[in-house]
């Protein structure tokens, strides 16, 4: 009876609050985590996502709009703020697309070593960053 | 009841698993190649890119009907994504029930407003 009554262990889910900040984060695992990190900012913004794909395709008004809400402001914030978020969104995009890329060579490759989820985990997270900022550099204009 | 493994296991559950992994593949597979098509556009057209190049790209019938699928599969695939967030996160039931219809919600808003901006144009 005493056995019966000794509190066995629970397991539950990961607490995104309790268990993540203690979590040592290898570059496969920050990849993955990234993942969603990356695909649950895109499902939140997805109405600006289609705002943008409604105003760029409509009309020409709509496309000048468009433009203008990055070059000037839009609901009273700046220009440049929107492109900050634009900025996010592709951030996002290129992470989700390329590590998406190398889940599915993974998984039609097999490939599942561990130096290769940390070397391609790697050049996931370069080339996703690096593209980043050669994006980013052009939509803020510098070159 | 001797031997539970292999192509003997004794499968429970809703059968969902197969389905939800393979599907995100191939719905991934597909909104990809729809990016590959669109940067390519983008990038061989001559110019600066003006209301016309730009909405001339999603003109042609071929391109409004993959555009329409891959709506489709971003709906399905972010579904999938996102269930497996809160169930990873939320312990709750209610909570856990109110996040994943938000979700269901948000995502066909999203997918008929898309539609909808891509049929009329």
């Amino acid at each position: 009876m005493t056995e019966l009554a000794k509190k066995r262990p629970e397991f539950r889910n990961i607490n995104a609050f309790k268990d993540l900040p203690g979590y040592r984060w290898p570059l496969a695992s920050l990849v993955s985590g990234m993942h969603r990190i990356s695909g649950a900012i895109m499902f939140l913004l997805m109405p600006f996502i289609i705002w943008m794909f409604d105003k760029s395709l409509s009309s020409e008004i709509s496309f000048a709009k468009f433009k203008l809400a990055f070059n000037v402001g839009m609901l009273g914030l700046p220009g440049f703020i929107w492109k900050l978020v634009a900025l996010a969104l592709i951030w996002a995009y290129l992470q989700h697309f390329i590590a998406g890329i190398r889940h599915l060579y993974m998984d039609v490759n097999h490939a599942v070593s561990k130096e290769f989820g940390k070397s391609s985990a790697a050049v996931t997270l370069a080339l996703s960053l690096g593209l980043t900022l050669v994006l980013g550099a052009k939509l803020f204009g510098l070159y | 009841m001797s031997v539970n493994y292999g192509s003997k296991r004794i499968v429970v559950g809703a059968h969902y698993g197969l389905r939800d992994w393979l599907g995100q593949r191939i719905t991934a597979a597909l909104m990809a190649l729809f990016t590959l098509i669109v940067l390519a556009q983008v990038l061989f057209t001559a110019g600066p890119i003006g209301y016309d190049k730009w909405a001339g790209i999603f003109a042609s019938q071929w391109m409004k009907i993959l555009t329409f699928c891959v709506i489709i599969a971003l709906l399905y695939h972010v579904w999938v994504g996102m269930r497996e967030i809160w169930m990873d996160y939320v312990k709750p039931v209610g909570l856990r029930l109110a996040l994943n219809t938000f979700s269901l919600v948000w995502l066909v808003g999203c997918a008929g407003w898309a539609i909808q901006v891509l049929w009329r144009l």
